[in-house]
């Protein structure tokens, strides 16, 4: 190959050319790439976020089809201040972190009320119920919140009683490898099962603490294991479990399920 | 024709860039616990490595010397990017499983050295299959390890049961040490140590040797 002996490769004028010829290229790439793949991308994270719901209820079979299962769930909208069923949205469609700063749908959270750091939230919120025939048999609500990194976004599962738990799952997460996100794997997860959200009030006691929950405490079942070096992920849970079950979140609606009257 | 075959077969064994040349480990050690995310990541890791390669032999001439390695940051990272994309969209699954580590490509030692040290001084089709070879010697390494660690950890292969474990009512009880990162740093050592055994060239020299004194010496 000739080499281009007159040619200054390092004078500034080329160093500037250089500098920013590459990156508009590498920064089309990139972004072209992005857009064009987009659509995919959203179809595999709904359908996984599908998943999830199937599996923190339990009902998730290896090999079948995630849609067919997933239409065995009846996804409903509940009007959080008030606890009750609403039309207003179609919950197939609502994107509860887009509706939150829409100013129709949205609200924002009072300071001293917002234990999940989320600042604002929708009005409104999907359910999924699980049903046997006309009993049901599970709620599962969405519930996210701020880790130490990112925002949390998962799936907790309630038992028809309103206050026991059957399991909690988390979709997305940005927290440490190795450390907060231990938050999705299997021997933290599994403490979940069989924990009781609510003592005798309104408002919720179930939270992460500190160290191993003693075998005698008297209110073991309102207590889950810390994580040992991700303490403020296992707040961030704390948060944002005790913000979705409270009275500023699915409170009304958990209430009026455990009184009986939906 | 045969400067072709020295630049794809070398890095297979004889300028292995992880057992000789000791870069890429924190990925192999990582993303070896079963054999899929192993392969999606040599897939990745091998065409950022050849694309990058080649990019930046066909830039060699126009890069300015105090701004290359940003120059070669730049195009890697978003190589990188693009293969994240794509793993995203096609290969969902897998890449949950790899999570950082493909957006980890961009600081792997192979790539940077094999563009600084190949692909600034060679033309393009070369580097292009220089940057192929020592993928495809990353990704020998990577597959042998990951293959010992799901078979003897999992008793799986690809997710396919080979050795029945006790937990599912067969014989073999499986290896939890396997599955955890410090396997991976004794697979590689022994690894290490079969290659140098069998090629006596790469064995290095040692750094320091105590001196025998002789008395006569002291004074």
């Amino acid at each position: 190959m000739p080499d281009k002996k007159d040619f200054d490769r390092d004078s500034i004028s080329n160093t500037l050319i250089v500098a920013i010829g590459l990156s508009l290229v590498c920064s089309v790439i990139v972004s072209s790439a992005a857009i064009v793949l987009k659509p995919v991308q959203e179809k595999n994270e709904e359908q996984f976020r599908q998943q999830i719901i199937l599996d923190v209820a339990g009902l998730m079979e290896p090999g079948a089809d995630t849609a067919d299962l997933f239409a065995a769930i009846e996804p409903r909208m509940v009007e959080l201040a008030s606890g009750d069923y609403t039309d207003v949205v179609d919950p197939n469609t609502f994107d509860a972190l887009a509706a939150a700063s829409d100013p129709e749908l949205g609200m924002s959270i009072p300071k001293d009320l917002d234990i999940a750091s989320i600042g604002q939230r929708a009005k409104y919120a999907p359910v999924y119920l699980v049903r046997d025939g006309d009993t049901i048999e599970q709620l599962i609500l969405p519930v996210y919140g701020k880790g130490l990194w990112s925002t949390m976004l998962g799936y907790l599962s309630l038992a028809p009683d309103g206050t026991t738990i059957k399991g909690l799952r988390f979709y997305a997460h940005a927290e440490t490898p190795g450390l907060g996100d231990q938050i999705d794997k299997e021997p933290w997860r599994a403490q979940w099962a069989g924990k009781q959200v609510f003592g005798d009030g309104d408002e919720p006691q179930i939270r992460v603490i500190k160290g191993t929950v003693p075998a005698n405490a008297p209110d073991a079942d309102y207590m889950i294991d810390g994580l040992s070096g991700a303490t403020l992920t296992a707040n961030g849970v704390t948060g944002l479990v005790q913000y979705w079950t409270g009275p500023h979140g699915f409170g009304p609606y958990l209430k009026n399920y455990r009184e009986g009257s939906q | 024709m045969s400067e072709v075959r020295q630049v794809i077969i070398d890095p297979l064994v004889d300028n292995n860039p992880i057992t000789l040349q000791m870069l890429g480990i924190c990925s192999a050690l990582a993303v070896t616990t079963s054999l899929l995310p192993a392969l999606l990541m040599c897939v990745a890791l091998t065409s950022v490595a050849a694309l990058a390669g080649a990019a930046i032999s066909a830039l060699r001439h126009r890069i300015p010397n105090n701004i290359r390695i940003i120059v070669h940051m730049t195009i890697i990272a978003s190589l990188v990017i693009l293969v994240d994309q794509l793993l995203k969209a096609y290969a969902f699954e897998t890449s949950k499983q790899l999570s950082v580590f493909v957006g980890l490509i961009i600081t792997n030692c192979i790539v940077l050295g094999r563009a600084e040290a190949f692909a600034m001084h060679n033309g393009i089709g070369m580097s292009f299959l220089d940057g192929l070879g020592n993928g495809l010697g990353y990704s020998v390494i990577l597959i042998a390890v990951a293959t010992l660690r799901e078979l003897f950890g999992a008793g799986t292969l690809l997710g396919y049961p080979v050795l029945e474990t006790v937990a599912n009512g067969g014989w073999y009880e499986a290896n939890g040490l396997m599955l955890l990162p410090p396997s991976a740093f004794f697979i590689i050592g022994l690894l290490i140590w079969g290659i140098r055994t069998w090629r006596k060239q790469q064995v290095e020299k040692p750094e320091y040797q105590i001196h025998e004194v002789h008395r006569t010496e002291v004074y």
